[in-house]
């Protein structure tokens, strides 16, 4: 069906879809819309589930984990300072190996407080375990979060997904959205090591080192067997509904001599900076990096990059141009922009390109080249 | 006792203290509660008395998780097994730190919601699994590692908080009185909604008593009043037997206080302070017990 909706709607229109068993909430700007549209679900029977007005974000997360191993798909939503909470069991979700779907709207951190875009709160969680994939409309935001139900759940992979999408210039604007009729896509909730009282098991408790190192191992190698997997998810959902989707969103790529990597809203930005950049014959190309975790293997070889980080690692760098440098050797020109939901447009974007200077880095706006 | 049920879902191969009262009371926990349950565990002693993986001492299935989330996690199983129509007991076992302190947000938020669990706390009066830092639970004048010189101030009155929540059932035990315990156990899993079951639990290592004085230790904590056994159902207070005499005559404090090296060389005023709030405890309960506010 066609309609118009907000990034928020879009996820929880998604969830609806996905009728997952529990869904516990807990309001924080941006992502409140996400979870007031569930309540309304539940309480009008649009969708049967245990709904559970968690009084934090830890609990928000320690109640997934229980309702997961208890044997139902699980969902939550969270922004910012409610992902810092939760981290402690942001980390346990993905060493229980539960496979919990969440969208994390984003935005800053403070002091001071700010609710605009921003992605140093799914950042933080990078070592957590959890797949995260970074969305750019309305749709994909739709598509990208009845996907990671199937992803989290394939028996290669049983790793939670944090689908993201960019605070405001995302969750509340309005595109067009196609829903789908779901039919077999999901299929049941199945947990190999759900909670049965008929052979009780005991998760989680004391592991000497030997034992503990070898399920550290098992988080990796299902993160390296979540490639295929996506890929697999991806290709399907295509098949089925006609949106393709896949580690990176490339336009204009192919004979580009320049890149502009970017993520979420600034990636569909960059698409409109590259039309004007080859109307001035500067062959640029865009490409959107979706999926942060597993991180994808890109090819850049003989190209000039351009990395947009709306993020920082103090005394460090850009963490998607240093993830950039390490994996692909290629030594990017570092643009830090967007901070706080600073605002970025295409022009700025294409001004980017034009004066790229790789191997230095610029915060947009404030100090250049240093 | 004859009541208690043979079947063991703790077995003999577990890695608590000699002398540990809390796992005889998970013994008599889970005899209560039956198989059809699951048992989840915040850090606490029961994350080191069930064992260590691939090895446990636990026959019903243990859920572990982080401090703060036991009541929290709960609540999301407790949900999980609505959804699928189970009535699988949700049975939360926390000590007193990850009940009184890092843990009461949660606590308190599983009570408001209402949710369909038993949270029991089983209170030794100090973070024993770390090796007897003070906790929100630790008495006035007992000493622990970081309270060397005694604790200056008493102990929180955690059974209060919950009672402000109006749960429909929760009680005090004591691990010195298991059958009394069991029935708890077993009324509380009959009701449905959020119980409460607040369990003292001596601990010779911490509270530096010799470890076959852990039930005589419980015995005294009720017989001087100390810890008063009671029931209380939507409301209502009804004394536990074993507490009815000792609240009349309770036996002199110093019966309980004397044998345990925590609280060694205690003040007369601290030791003056005690007896008062044993008394005004004792008074409190009496006086709702009788209707009489």
């Amino acid at each position: 069906m066609l309609t118009i909706a907000t990034g928020n709607k879009a996820v929880a229109a998604a969830v609806k879809a996905a009728k997952p068993g529990v869904v516990a909430a807990y309001p924080i700007t941006p992502q409140t819309e996400i979870v007031e549209q569930i309540a309304e679900y539940v309480t009008d029977g649009d969708l049967e589930s245990q709904y559970i007005p968690v009084e934090s974000e830890h609990s928000a997360m320690a109640a997934c984990i229980g309702a997961s191993a208890g044997g139902v798909r699980t969902f939550t939503a969270t922004s910012s300072h409610g992902l810092l909470y939760m981290h402690e069991m942001v980390h346990w979700a993905a060493g229980a190996r539960l496979p919990i779907v969440m969208a994390n709207v984003n935005r800053a951190l403070g002091p001071g407080w700010n609710t605009w875009a921003e992605h140093s709160d799914a950042f933080s969680q990078r070592d957590t375990g959890w797949l995260q994939v970074f969305v750019g409309t309305v749709q994909e935001a739709y598509d990208a979060t009845l996907m990671a139900f199937k992803i989290a759940e394939d028996e290669r992979v049983l790793l939670p997904v944090m689908v993201n999408l960019d605070g405001f210039a995302l969750s509340h604007i309005m595109q067009a959205l196609e829903t789908v009729d779901l039919g077999d896509f999901l299929p049941p909730y199945h947990l190999p090591h759900a909670i049965d009282t008929e052979n009780p098991c005991v998760y989680g408790p004391m592991t000497g080192p030997a034992d503990y190192f070898r399920f550290r191992w098992d988080i990796e190698r299902s993160m390296r067997d979540a490639r295929g997997v996506i890929a697999e998810v991806e290709r399907e959902f295509a098949e089925r509904f006609g949106r393709s989707y896949g580690p990176t969103e490339d336009y204009r790529c192919e004979d580009a001599d320049v890149v502009v990597i970017a993520m979420g809203t600034l990636g569909k930005e960059a698409e409109v900076a590259v039309d004007r950049l080859r109307d001035e014959g500067i062959k640029a190309g865009s490409m959107r990096l979706r999926w942060f975790r597993p991180f994808p293997d890109l090819d850049l070889a003989g190209r000039e990059v351009v990395v947009i980080d709306r993020d920082y690692s103090f005394g460090f760098g850009g963490v998607v141009a240093h993830s950039i440098r390490s994996k692909t050797g290629v030594v990017p020109y570092s643009v830090i922009a967007g901070l706080g939901g600073q605002e970025v447009t295409y022009n700025d974007i294409a001004d980017f390109v034009r004066n790229r200077h790789p191997g230095t880095e610029t915060w947009f706006g404030v100090s250049d080249h240093v | 006792m004859s009541a208690i049920p043979k079947e063991e879902y703790l077995v003999k191969c577990t890695s608590a203290c000699a002398g540990c009262s809390s796992s005889l009371c998970l013994r008599y926990v889970l005899k209560a509660a039956g198989p059809d349950s699951v048992l989840v565990v915040p850090a606490c002693c029961t994350s080191v008395i069930q064992g260590i993986y691939p090895g446990t001492a636990m026959n019903v299935p243990v859920y572990n998780i982080a401090f703060a989330a036991a009541a929290a996690c709960a609540s999301g199983m407790s949900n999980a097994f609505c959804a699928l129509g189970k009535e699988t007991n949700v049975i939360v076992y926390a000590g007193d730190g990850g009940t009184v302190d890092i843990g009461i947000q949660a606590l308190s938020g599983a009570f408001e919601r209402g949710t369909n669990f038993l949270y029991i706390c089983y209170d030794n009066e100090a973070y024993g699994n770390t090796g007897m830092q003070r906790s929100g639970s630790t008495p006035l004048g007992a000493r622990t590692t970081t309270t060397p010189g005694g604790k200056p101030t008493g102990k929180k009155d955690l059974d209060r908080i919950v009672e402000a929540h109006n749960p429909p059932y929760m009680a005090t035990a004591c691990s010195a009185y298991p059958l009394d315990l069991y029935k708890k156990v077993k009324k509380a899993l009959s009701i449905e909604g959020p119980k409460f079951i607040h369990i003292l639990a001596p601990c010779p290592p911490g509270w530096r008593y010799p470890t076959e004085k852990t039930v005589e230790m419980g015995k005294l904590a009720v017989k001087t009043g100390t810890w008063i056994l009671y029931e209380r159902e939507y409301g209502k207070l009804t004394i536990s037997g074993p507490s009815k005499a000792a609240m009349k005559r309770p036996a002199p404090l110093s019966d309980y206080i004397n044998g345990q090296g925590r609280f060694k060389n205690l003040s007369p005023e601290v030791m003056d302070e005690m007896r008062q709030q044993v008394e005004r405890n004792i008074q409190r309960l009496s006086r709702e017990e009788a209707g009489v506010c």
